[in-house]
This record gives structure tokens, C-alpha cells and sequence, in this order.
């Protein structure tokens, strides 16, 4: 018996010192692809040289049968839990136009709330397929990250919250007071840098999470809260039991673009985050919303509309996807314009206007690549 | 007898021998301990290769580019990672320190009392212990923090108690001195207080151990020093010191020294949750001194202080020491739990850090590495307490 159990360890540490000793070097990576060949005839390796992990990410989301989207999970208008149970929101209805992009199905995806801190971690290790959470595009977190910034969904910029019976007008005003500010983003970096510049002595009182930061500005622990400005506006109208007695100072302390983030890596996934996007505003672009892209499809004559919503062409067919792909997305989420009324229209709470957000046609900085 | 027979009985096949087998045993154990260990950290490193990671600690000499609320050295914005770090783990020994140190104090002190004939006394202090020791820390601390630190008046309505303390729910400012044109001088005579009242102590010491009567050697030793201090403090041309009232100014409060909530709110949570537990190993120990031991001291004429002080405490600490020792690394390891009420400890402010720079492997083994550190050091210390107090067997 004995002889057995020695054996069988001898065997595991044998396999486990192989296993160790395999992945080594930094030569580029080979994936070796097994053919098998009619019986008789021995196995042909076909060495296909790829770029590290190009289309890993679609084969495993595939595989899976839904996409893992992190998501803030906190931020009304954004990505919040309705009274349902259900994630809503701007940031949310792009994971569906994503799942809707890749299987057809806007229902297939699955959204795992992250804090500030653990989002970049959580997509460098594979957590996560793609992160949804207005994030700020910047150059470190594109290059040192190892993340890939896709499109900009949302322009924003930093903002300064402050009680209106307070009277403060300028950044100056602050002199000697406190701000609230969540731990771990650009907020925080720009916060320090415009304070700087602007000579204002201020103590930050830095929290986890989006809760605890507009909790203790609700208090009174801070004068002044900072934030994207769209976060300040949603979450005053939905955290703060006094919304109408505070303000959005008019200073903009940075410019915030906010998109999804993928890893880098894997091309093929990037473009098909990049393409769903600007199916979006693509479809703003050329008036095909959600009602009537049925007709569209059927009766359309504009060549890029039949491109685009894969009448004609195979333009879903070369991002590895089915060729009505925006047509899915269009067809289940909607166009741009419909995502972004649905949580920050007029007719909303948490209404923002459109601004820097509208088509590059109405002045704003929106604008799809041509589909073709 | 060589080696050869050493290890291996005649007649007996290598594979059956004990001996062996236990030794080899052990090495296929660490053998497979390393290779998993060096299978995960192959793993780690190609993954982070694959996405164009690095490793290595040169980040922290980049600029961090933001501001930590409260911290002991200067920092701003154009400090470096590493001070960041240095800030984090100051803020986290300072809240540790002083946990530590009235955890110990209220501790005993309700210990002693759980076991005292006074009913009401024994009745609070059981109270105290049974509630606080079954209420998470996390949930202790939110409550402290937003539940009353927050709660205090908004710094526009301050309110004024005790002579000067100024109570916010931006921070707890207390009247502190500030040194005037005679400090030095005053530090020149603490020093030279300092030296009589150690020669002091070590006097009394050698006459308790010359006529076996324990004279209350520190007590006595502490008003000597008090004395000289007080006497230097009124001879001096003007005092060394003057108290400096806070006030509120502006949006901020200036003068005297300041605690933020963050940080009064961590130190009393860690304090009463911690002390709860401090009391029941306390009580433990006094009760381990059989109780012959007590009424032998009783009947050679000791008061109950001096049953306490003389006979029960000496004993009882033996048995008090090693799970103090683990309260107290477990003091410093839960003041980590800060990052929730937005205390900038160690612990956060690697958080940031980790965001910032994206360093997340590096940031996670520093921090470990950190904590191993301050727990290996209070372990030290208290093993080297622990075996100066042990009962000394002939």
C-alpha cells in the first residue's frame, strides 16, 4: 500500500515539476493549433503565429454562453440596481448592447459590481470581459495598465459640489476647508493638481466607496464633494436627502472621457467593443432606432444603413460576429440617443443635457467611422 | 557506529525503514511545497508578461501625485510613492500604538472589576465584556464613525466643552502647547530629571530587594519626576510652555492639535472591542492564581491592594501574557479595517497607491511584507517580556 502512495507522489511531483517549468521566456507566443487528421495518416501541427491572446477573449465569452461586465453598481443613471433587482442604467444598457452584439441576446450578460480600486485589477486578470464603469481614459492607465481604452461613450468633466447657503463661487472660496473625494481615481489626482495650481490649501478626506464619500459630505465633514460631473448630479438627486440645497460650482476641473476598457492583447475583442459603440451612434447618425429598424432593414436603400444593419456586406463577419450584429444591438438596446434618454433625459431624475455628448452634426463630439 | 548503520537497520529493506521514510517524507512534502509555489509564481509572472506587465519596485520613486488627508510627515502632491507608503504606516503605528496602550488600560481595569464583590461593578463590567466582544469591528467602527463622530455639531456651530476642546464632526480639537523661548532650557532639565529619578528608581529597587519590604518603587519614582519637572517649569524666567486654545477659522479650525474623526472613531472602535477581549483574558488570569495563593498573602497581614499588586498579579501574568500578545497583533492587524471609515492607514493608503500606479502585485507583497513586520516586532517584544516575567523554577 505504502509502495502505491510513493509511487503516485512521485508521479504528481514529476507532472507538477513539468508544469512549472513550461511557461518560460519572453519569446512571442506560438499557438500551437492540433489538426487532427483522417485515422492512419499521424497528427499535423500547424503552428499559427498570432499576436498573445488575439481572440481569446470571444472564444471564452462564447464558451461561457454570457459576457461578465464590471460595472460601478452604484451610480444611478449609470450602472444602479432598479427596485427589481435588475442593473439599469447608461453604463449598463452598453454591457447589453454588447451581449446583443455577440449573441444576439441583450439578456446574456452578467454584471459584477467593482469599486474603484479593484476594476483595473479585476480586468487584468480576466474577472471581468470588458469594464463598464466611467472610467477616465488617461495615458497611464492606457499604456501601464496593460489596458486598451475603446471609445469614448460619455464626455464629462470634474465638478465641485458644494451647500448652496454656503455662497462658495470659486476654487479660492475653499480656502481651509475639507473636500470629499473617493479614493483611487483621476478625481483624486486632478483634485490635487488644480489645488495646486490654484494655491488653495485644502484637506481631502478620502472613502472606498461612492456611499460612504456623499454620506459624509451629507453630514457636513466636507465643504465641498468632487466628482465627474455627471456622477454629482445623479447621485445628488439620488443620495443626498436635500439635493435642491446644493450646487454644481461652474468650474470644471478636468476633462473626463469616459468608455469601456478592454485588456490589451486581444484585438479582435477591442474592435468588437470599438464597432458595437459606434453601431450605436451610427445608428443616431442615420435615424435607425429601436421602432423602426425592422422597416429599415427591410425597405432601407442608403447603402451604409444595409451595411450596418448587415443587409449587405459582411462587416459582422470580419469582427468574428454574425453579420446583423448592429442590428441586434439597435433592435434590443437601441441607438445612441434612445440609451442616453432612457437614464439621462429630459424626462428622467437625473436629467443631463446632451452637451459635449450630441452628434458631431449638433455640435457635440460624437461621430461614428464610416461602416464599410 | 557510522553513519551507514545509523540510518538504516540491517535487515530491514530501505522502503520499510521508519526512519527514512520520515525523513523522506518530508522532503517530498517540501518538494512539492516549492514546485507549487514556483508553478503559481511562473503562472503569475507569464500572465502579467502576456498583458506587457513588468514587476519591480522602481515605480515607487514616481511622483503620486495626490494628497492623503492626515499624516505625520509632510506630504503633498509631488511626494513620492514611497513617502505615501512611509505616511500610511506611521498613521497605521500611531493608531496601533495608542490602541494598544488604552486597549491595556481599560482592559485590566474591567477585567479586575468582573471579578469584583461589588455587584454592580462585576455586573457592568460582565455587560461590557459580553456585548462588545460579539459585535463585528466592522459594524463597531461604522457606528462610532457615522453614528457619532459624524453626528457631532458641523464645524459652523462648534461646540465648546471642558475648557477650550472643540468638538466637530470635522475633528475633536483639544487646547495643546506650543513651545515658547524657554523649552530648551525645559528639555535640559527633564533630561537632568530623568537621571535622578532612574537613580532614584534603582535605589529603591536595591533596598526592596536588601530588606525584602516592597516599597511602591514606581509610584514614588514618578512624583520625584513630577516634582523636579513642576519645579523646573515655575523656576524657569517664563514658562517653557503656553497653552493654545483652538478655534474655529474660516473653514478650518486652527490651533491646539486636532483629531479627525476618522481617526478618533478607528482608535476608540479598535479600543473597546479590543479591551473587551483584553478584560476576559485578564480576568482568566487572575483567576488561574489558586486561591491558597491569596489567603496565604491575606493572613501575613497584605490588604487587598497589596494581595493584588504583591501576590495575584506577578502570577496572573504569566498566564496573561501570550493571548495579550495575540490581541494585541490582532489590535494591529484590524486597525487595517480603517479603510472603511476613510482613515488613512497603511492599508489605504497602499489602496491608492495600487490604483495609481497599478502596481498591484508589488503594492500587495510590500504591504504584507509590512504587516509581517510590525507583527513580527510585537511578537518580539512580547516573547522578551513574556520570558523576564516568567516564574523562575530552581
Amino acid at each position: 500500500m505504502r509502495k502505491i502512495i510513493l509511487v503516485l507522489t512521485t508521479l504528481t511531483l514529476a507532472g507538477l515539476l513539468v508544469a512549472a517549468c513550461a511557461p518560460a521566456g519572453g519569446e512571442p507566443v506560438v499557438q500551437t493549433v492540433v489538426v487532427t487528421a483522417p485515422a492512419g495518416t499521424p497528427q499535423v501541427k500547424v503552428e499559427v503565429a498570432q499576436a498573445p491572446g488575439f481572440g481569446e477573449t470571444l472564444t471564452a465569452v462564447q464558451a461561457r454562453g454570457n459576457i461578465i461586465c464590471g460595472v460601478n453598481g452604484q451610480l444611478p443613471a449609470f450602472s444602479y440596481l432598479d427596485p427589481a433587482g435588475a442593473m439599469v442604467g447608461f453604463d449598463a444598457d452598453f454591457c447589453r448592447a454588447l451581449a446583443a452584439a455577440v449573441f444576439g441576446d441583450a439578456t446574456k450578460v452578467e454584471f459584477r459590481p467593482l469599486t474603484t480600486q479593484e476594476r483595473f485589477t479585476a480586468l487584468q486578470t480576466s474577472e471581468i470581459d470588458v469594464l463598464m464603469r466611467n472610467t477616465t481614459w488617461s495615458l497611464v492607465r492606457d499604456t501601464e495598465l496593460g489596458l486598451n481604452f475603446t471609445v469614448t461613450t460619455f464626455y464629462d468633466g470634474q465638478g465641485i459640489m458644494v451647500r448652496a447657503a454656503d455662497g462658495f463661487d470659486s476654487l479660492s472660496d475653499l480656502e481651509g476647508g475639507t473636500v470629499c473625494v473617493q479614493k483611487g481615481t483621476t478625481t483624486e489626482l486632478n483634485l490635487a493638481d488644480v489645488m495646486a495650481v490654484e494655491g488653495v490649501t485644502y484637506t481631502p478626506a478620502t472613502f472606498d466607496d461612492v456611499n460612504a464619500t456623499y454620506g459624509a459630505y451629507g453630514e457636513g465633514r466636507c465643504d465641498a464633494v468632487t466628482s465627474d460631473k455627471s456622477q454629482l448630479s445623479s447621485v445628488a438627486k439620488g443620495a443626498l436627502p436635500d439635493p435642491d440645497n446644493h450646487v454644481i460650482m461652474d468650474v470644471t476641473l478636468s476633462k473626463e472621457p469616459l468608455g469601456p476598457v478592454v485588456r490589451h492583447g486581444d484585438d479582435q475583442w477591442l474592435d468588437i467593443v470599438k464597432w458595437t459603440i459606434y453601431a450605436t451612434i451610427a445608428g443616431e447618425e442615420y435615424g435607425v432606432d429601436a421602432s423602426n429598424v425592422d422597416d429599415q432593414k427591410a425597405t432601407a436603400v442608403n447603402p451604409e444603413i444595409k451595411r450596418l444593419l448587415g443587409v449587405e456586406g459582411d462587416l459582422g463577419l470580419k469582427l468574428g460576429l454574425t453579420n446583423d450584429f448592429a442590428y441586434n444591438v439597435i433592435k434590443q438596446v437601441g441607438n445612441y440617443s434612445e440609451i442616453y434618454n432612457r437614464s439621462l433625459g429630459e424626462s428622467t431624475a437625473t436629467f443631463i443635457p446632451r452637451g459635449l455628448n450630441s452628434l458631431y452634426t449638433d455640435g457635440g463630439l460624437l461621430y461614428s467611422p464610416p461602416f464599410r | 557506529m557510522n553513519l551507514k548503520t545509523r540510518f538504516i537497520q540491517p535487515g530491514i529493506p530501505i522502503w520499510r525503514d521508519i526512519r527514512f521514510l520520515r525523513i523522506f517524507s518530508q522532503v517530498i512534502f517540501l518538494i512539492l511545497l516549492l514546485s507549487l509555489l514556483g508553478y503559481l509564481t511562473n503562472n503569475m509572472l507569464a500572465a502579467m508578461r502576456q498583458v506587457g506587465l513588468g514587476l519591480g519596485f522602481s515605480f515607487l520613486k514616481l511622483t503620486s501625485g495626490f494628497d492623503i488627508g492626515e499624516h505625520l510627515i509632510s506630504f503633498d502632491r509631488s511626494s513620492t510613492y514611497l513617502r505615501a507608503f512611509q505616511v500610511g504606516l506611521l498613521n497605521t503605528a500611531l493608531v496601533s500604538f495608542l490602541g494598544i496602550i488604552l486597549s491595556t488600560i481599560i482592559g485590566v481595569l474591567v477585567g479586575v472589576s468582573r471579578l469584583s464583590r461589588n455587584l454592580l461593578i462585576q455586573i457592568l463590567a460582565r455587560a461590557y465584556i459580553e456585548f462588545l466582544r460579539n459585535i463585528p469591528l466592522l459594524v463597531l467602527l461604522i457606528f462610532v464613525y457615522t453614528g457619532i463622530f459624524l453626528k457631532l455639531p458641523r464645524i459652523n456651530q462648534a461646540a465648546s466643552v471642558l475648557g477650550g476642546v472643540l468638538l466637530t464632526n470635522r475633528g475633536i480639537a483639544i487646547p495643546w502647547g506650543i513651545p515658547t523661548s524657554t523649552y530648551s532650557a525645559f528639555l535640559f532639565i527633564l533630561a537632568f530629571d530623568f537621571i535622578v529619578s532612574s537613580l532614584v528608581a534603582v535605589y529603591l529597587i536595591r533596598l526592596g530587594r536588601r530588606t525584602g519590604r516592597a516599597p511602591l518603587t514606581w509610584l514614588w519614582t514618578l512624583l520625584i519626576f513630577l516634582f523636579i519637572a513642576l519645579l523646573g517649569w515655575f523656576l524657569l524666567p517664563g514658562s517653557p510652555m503656553i497653552l493654545e486654545k483652538p478655534a474655529v477659522q474660516g473653514l478650518r479650525i486652527a490651533g491646539g492639535r486636532q483629531l479627525t474623526p476618522e481617526f478618533m472613531a478607528l482608535l476608540a472602535g479598535l479600543v473597546i472591542y479590543t479591551s473587551a477581549f483584553i478584560a476576559d483574558v485578564v480576568r482568566a488570569g487572575l483567576q488561574s492564581v489558586s486561591k491558597g495563593q491569596v489567603e496565604a498573602a491575606r493572613a501575613i497581614g497584605l490588604n487587598n491592594f497589596q494581595v493584588l499588586r504583591l501576590v495575584v498579579f506577578p502570577q496572573a501574568l504569566r498566564v496573561i501574557i501570550p493571548p495579550l500578545t495575540s490581541h494585541y497583533l490582532n489590535l494591529a492587524k484590524n486597525s487595517s479595517l480603517a479603510v472603511a471609515i476613510g482613515y488613512p492607514d497603511l492599508f489605504s493608503v497602499s489602496g491608492t497607491v495600487l490604483n495609481q500606479s497599478g502596481r498591484a502585485v508589488e503594492v500587495i507583497v510590500l504591504v504584507m511584507a509590512i504587516y509581517l513586520l510590525i507583527s513580527l516586532l510585537t511578537s518580539l517584544f512580547m516573547n522578551w517580556y513574556n520570558s523576564r516575567i516568567r516564574f523562575v523554577e530552581r
